[in-house]
């Protein structure tokens, strides 16, 4: 497979989802309560669709993966020093907002620009991944954004499926309702895949590839220009969580038929 | 597995743990690295005309994971950093206030010496409607004023970005170290854990062996239940009349606090005296009304059931705290051992290829109940010590490292500090009483007098049930206790302390929850896949005639189970907050060690989530 590719991988940190979020009203507009104290990672389907590049960099000798991220430098650069360590790549960071709250367009242009200041990326060879949508809002419009705005028409969201054959052919599987897939076929780059889960495990982490990435890391974070990203009109008023009603207990010895039966007994009450 | 093909990577400096020792290492190595024009003091060995290769590996998943309130005088920490400016770093403020305060039992059911309780006659009318007494004075060694309150896993945080965006050093979370590489008695670098392994550590899916990290020098702070310091100890041996026989477990929580709480940041709350006289507490304001808080249960609380959970929840709710607390939230939840034996348990600082820094190097002042700024002094003291010797271009053996590093750490006000603190705990070893006049007799004469004790082994301490609980409870009735519990598949700590009379615990959802929405709610506690049990029994038949297990009862996050098929006890990895309370809280000496207990705790992945501290 002599097909080569130049992979740009867009994703931003996110608050790790373990963590109690709250939202609140600052001074800067609406973010999360105590948002800088809450540790951070790179938004799942971000790194769904990293992991992704990465294993099509391994069949495809030559080609080659950048991360582009818009997000507070020093979360983004504790994020890295969990995430360099999974997949060979080249940051390209962009010190701004990346809270769920921030305007899609703001961000999609912020992206745009990074992208088009990558020195040696040829966009003929261009695969432009993302997650399809963020963990932080869930809105999933920047990647569609950004595709209009580097001019690229083939697009497709939901991706858990790409297969490259020779002269770029792609096969391309996009969730759609139902749990089923459509299969989609196109050719040529540039291509825009807003990847769903995929189907790779998350990489074991490796210290070579640690030290590899890390000497493009810190001068990517100490290069990292500020995007003017803004929560725009977006006027925070309230939020209403589901109720929550916990009741914890260990079971070593129950069925799995009897704790399903429990469960629905106790979602029915 | 040490046949299996492992990669190797050179380094000059490995350091194992990032914790303040680590992290103090890594700033003052950092300001110190380069010359005045830029060009770095020596050039790496193991990748010529690059500047010193020097890496951190720290076992959990991120730099500021944990639970931890720190009070500090500050004084190691502002000399590497004289501008620190405590509003830089998220929950950390100047202390303002500080209070001792002694808590009366408000359910008279804390066990309590005939001396101790005569003791109380003459204060008790003093403690009012909240059953509390703050003490009028406070030791000038207990204060920390001036100084600041933080979250340990804040700082860390803060100055671990700063310490890697100075690009001097990488700082590599999620990364458990699973044995030092020594020859004869030098420390050739370090072995990282393998991945990829079933839970008895045998290959599986995507298995991927640990990297050797060969490295010029090793740096070794990895606390005090670390998996390579332990390895060295034992290995390279302690020195003559050295013993690691002093723990502890906090168990820690951080609360919001309810809108209308009056306490100021800058607050600081020491207490004694409940929920048992064996168990301290302390609560620190932070700014954003927000406070850590937290007990210490020690080794030399001899309960064979000492749960911390337990008298954790007795202890917020007791009406003075619980003034404070009643209305808040809780965000954060964890437990830590504590390494209580300070230079009783020093072990060699240095050696052919390593040094020790931190908690692990016995650096814990046990008078003034610090040991954060203390940790960070003997890191700068090693980076100081590191950089004389890469500008003399002198290799790190045990002979240059004891000339500087131990010879500096031996001079330093450190010393000094730990030396008075040496018998401090001694007392406690006999109980209460003595304990609080030992650590008295220390604070007021240098350290000069002291109750004299020998400090035994947890393992020798520690009781059966029968004898524990021998002046409340007849033979039949621990029986039909044990037997029920048994029958359930419970621990044993509540019915006892059920039936001791303590009350149930009225559980808010807010601030007293049950111990496994902790793990969930507070800790956040996870379990990567691919990594094997950190936690093992060696002799299953020690346990199946234990009369005590106290390893169940004592687990932070009820990880440790009773198997009533096979008698033994099990661990679920799933649930362990890496607190390593097991390694001491077990009643049985290690068969073919007596120094240690027949609990194994090895590097592992997993464990808290939580930052918000």
């Amino acid at each position: 497979m002599p097909n080569v590719y130049h992979i740009v991988v867009c994703g931003s940190i996110v608050p790790d989802p373990l963590q109690t979020l709250e939202p609140v009203e600052s001074p800067a507009g609406p973010s999360l309560k105590n948002e800088m104290m809450l540790p951070a990672v790179l938004d799942p389907w971000a790194s769904h669709a990293l992991y992704e590049a990465a294993e099509l960099v391994k069949k495809c000798p030559g080609s080659k993966v950048w991360l582009v991220s818009v997000a507070p430098k020093a979360k983004l650069q504790q994020v890295m020093m969990n995430i360099a360590q999974k997949v060979p790549f080249e940051l390209v960071a962009v010190e701004g907002a990346s809270s769920g709250f921030m305007e899609a367009a703001g961000t999609a242009n912020a992206l745009a620009t990074a992208i088009d200041g990558i020195a040696d990326l040829d966009k003929s060879r261009l695969l432009l991944f993302g997650g399809w949508e963020s963990a932080s809002r869930g809105a999933g419009a920047v990647m569609q954004m950004l595709g209009e705005k580097l001019h690229v028409t083939e697009q497709f969201q939901g991706v858990d499926v790409l297969e490259v054959g020779d002269d770029d052919q792609f096969l391309i599987k996009e969730r759609i309702e139902g749990g089923s897939y459509q299969v989609n076929e196109t050719s040529g780059c540039p291509v825009l895949l807003g990847w769903a889960t995929g189907n790779l495990p998350e990489p074991k982490n490796n210290p070579q590839v640690g030290m590899l990435n890390m000497r493009t890391v810190m001068p990517a974070l100490q290069r990292a220009t500020k995007a003017d990203i803004t929560t725009g009109d977006v006027d925070y008023k309230s939020v209403s969580l589901p109720k929550q009603k916990r009741e914890t207990r260990v079971e070593k010895n129950m069925s799995a038929d009897a704790i399903a039966d429990e469960i629905v007994t106790w979602l029915n009450e | 597995m040490s046949e299996v093909e492992r990669s190797m990577m050179d380094v000059d400096i490995a350091c194992v743990g990032f914790g303040p020792a680590t992290a103090g290492f890594l700033k003052t190595l950092g300001q110190n690295l380069h010359n005045e024009d830029g060009t770095p003091i020596a050039e790496s060995k193991v990748m010529p005309g690059m500047p010193p290769q020097i890496i951190c590996y720290e076992r959990a998943d991120d730099i500021g994971f944990g639970v931890s309130g720190v009070v500090t005088r500050g004084k190691a920490i502002k000399e590497t950093l004289p501008d620190f400016d405590p509003s830089q770093v998220p929950t950390a403020c100047e202390v303002k206030d500080e209070k001792v305060v002694y808590l009366f039992d408000p359910h008279g059911c804390a066990r309590k010496s005939w001396l101790l309780k005569f003791g109380e006659l003459f204060i008790k009318p003093l403690g009012g409607k909240k059953k509390a007494f703050a003490l009028p004075w406070i030791p000038g060694f207990l204060h920390k004023k001036p100084g600041y309150i933080f979250g340990i896993g804040q700082f860390c945080s803060w100055i671990g970005q700063d310490i890697m965006g100075s690009g001097t050093a990488q700082v590599w979370p999620g990364t458990p170290v699973s044995e030092a590489l020594i020859e004869g008695k030098e420390v050739k670098g370090v072995r990282l854990i393998d991945q990829g392994v079933n839970r008895f550590g045998e290959p599986d899916a995507g298995f991927m062996p640990g990297m050797d990290i060969h490295a010029k020098l090793t740096v070794v702070g990895d606390g005090p239940v670390g998996a390579i310091s332990r390895q060295i100890d034992s290995e390279i041996g302690l020195p003559e009349g050295s013993e690691q026989n002093d723990w502890a477990v906090g168990m820690k929580a951080l609360i919001q606090l309810p809108e209308d709480c009056s306490l100021e940041p800058g607050t600081v709350l020491h207490t004694i005296g409940y929920p048992e006289p064996e168990i301290f507490g302390y609560l620190y304001v932070y700014p954003g009304g927000q406070a850590s808080l937290g007990i210490f249960v020690p080794s030399w609380f001899d309960s064979p059931i000492r749960t911390a959970y337990r008298y954790f929840q007795h202890w917020m709710h007791h009406p003075y705290l619980w003034q404070y607390l009643e209305g808040g939230e809780l965000k954060s939840w964890g437990a830590k051992s504590l390494g209580e034996w300070g230079k009783h348990g020093e072990p060699y600082l240095a050696g052919d290829g390593y040094a020790r820094v931190g908690e692990c190097s016995g650096s814990t002042n046990v008078l003034t109940n610090s040991g954060v700024d203390e940790a960070w002094k003997t890191g700068s003291l090693l980076a100081e010590s590191v950089v004389e010797l890469l500008k003399k271009d002198l290799p790190f053996t045990k002979e240059n490292l004891d000339k500087t590093y131990v010879q500096k750490r031996k001079e330093s006000w450190l010393e000094t500090d730990l030396s008075i603190a040496t018998n401090a705990r001694d007392g406690f070893q006999k109980g209460f009483i003595r304990g609080m006049i030992g650590t008295a007799l220390v604070g007021m004469t240098g350290g000069k007098l002291y109750w004299p004790s020998k400090i035994k082994k947890p393992h020798e301490r520690i009781p059966d049930l029968e004898t524990y609980y021998s002046k409340f409870f007849s033979k039949k009735e621990i029986a039909e206790l044990k037997k029920e519990c048994e029958a359930k598949g419970a621990g044993l700590h509540d019915a006892f302390m059920d039936r001791m009379g303590w009350p149930e615990i009225p559980i808010d959802g807010k601030v007293l929850i049950s111990q496994q929405d902790a793990l969930l709610v507070g800790g956040k506690v996870t379990a990567n896949p691919g990594y094997h049990d950190h936690v093992t029994f060696k002799d299953t038949e020690l346990c199946k005639g234990c009369g005590s297990r106290v390893c169940i009862e004592a687990c932070s996050g009820e990880a440790i189970q009773f198997d009533s098929e096979l008698g033994i006890p099990f661990f679920e990895r799933e649930k362990c907050i890496h607190c390593g309370a097991c390694l001491w809280n077990c009643s049985h000496a290690d068969p073919e060690n007596d120094s240690l207990s027949n609990v194994a705790f090895v590097a592992g992945s997993g464990g808290l989530h939580s930052a918000e501290n």
